[in-house]
């Protein structure tokens, strides 16, 4: 199977998306939606690894995705649960409301 | 072909990812993470990377999605009631985030000739090849790793529970 895309195409895709994930985290003010697109960073690295995983034969960028998946399926259970605690105490999830670890 | 495919799954991924960022709604911000997912999964299968495409589906859109899914409906977040940001911060925010992609386009760009441009082997994806490069390079990050996990299962646990008065 003969493949066509070059690796600087994964390059720039990986590129946008990462930057679609900062400016998802500076634009929105919801929690819930902030961690989705740290999410989305997450995956737009995993893309990365991948691509130069398969391009450069070596296997251990797609063992490096497999665990980056493990922390982030720890790190979502982690902060939604303190999201949900978050949101028993001041009944919302707006980020300019947790201001007081600010000083 | 493929290069059609890569095109197609690339439009896809990048325009749902600004709508997951555009959407005012969380619950479609959710779905629209979905199809990213599914894309990227694509661009996986695209790549060869046939185990790393399913483990992502499952994982993603099959375990985190769902979780985000519970908490905005128990949440009852799923209406269109939440404050935005000013307007001048909305627009510090979209420069800034366009600065990052001019850094990353400025450091990336020349670097086509340096790279390597087809694709070495095709089997490097397959469980196989993942599971003699995991169990024996990778163990002792692999057995690290349920550690993370049961830490994590723990501190969510602890974390979620009502707090006794």
């Amino acid at each position: 199977m003969v493949k066509t895309v070059p690796l600087d195409y994964y390059l720039w895709l990986a590129a946008a998306l990462f930057t679609i994930g900062v400016l998802g985290v500076l634009y929105r003010r919801n929690a819930i939606i902030i961690f989705m697109c740290i999410e989305l960073m997450l995956n737009a690295v995993n893309l990365l690894l991948v691509a130069f995983s398969t391009y450069l034969n070596d296997a251990s960028g797609q063992v490096f995705v497999f665990f980056i998946m493990a922390v982030a399926a720890a790190e979502v259970a982690v902060g939604l649960a303190i999201l949900v605690m978050m949101y028993r105490n001041t009944k919302s999830v707006d980020i300019n409301i947790l201001n007081r670890l600010k000083w | 072909m493929t290069l059609n495919a890569f095109y197609f799954l690339s439009f896809l991924a990048i325009m749902s990812a600004i709508m997951v960022v555009l959407s005012k709604n969380p619950v479609y911000s959710v779905l629209y993470l979905i199809i990213t997912f599914f894309c990227i999964a694509g661009h996986y299968t695209l790549m060869n990377a046939q185990f790393l495409a399913i483990v992502h589906i499952i994982v993603y859109a099959g375990a985190i999605m769902v979780l985000f899914l519970y908490v905005i409906m128990l949440l009852n977040l799923n209406k269109e009631s939440e404050p935005h940001k000013s307007n001048i911060l909305k627009f510090a925010a979209t420069i800034c985030a366009g600065l990052i992609m001019l850094v990353l386009i400025g450091s990336l760009k020349g670097t086509e000739n340096m790279l390597a441009q087809q694709p070495a082997a095709a089997d490097i994806g397959l469980v196989k090849t993942l599971g003699k490069v995991m169990f024996t390079e990778f163990l002792l990050p692999f057995e690290i790793t349920s550690v993370l996990l049961l830490a994590a299962m723990v501190g969510a646990v602890m974390l979620g529970k009502p707090e006794s008065r």
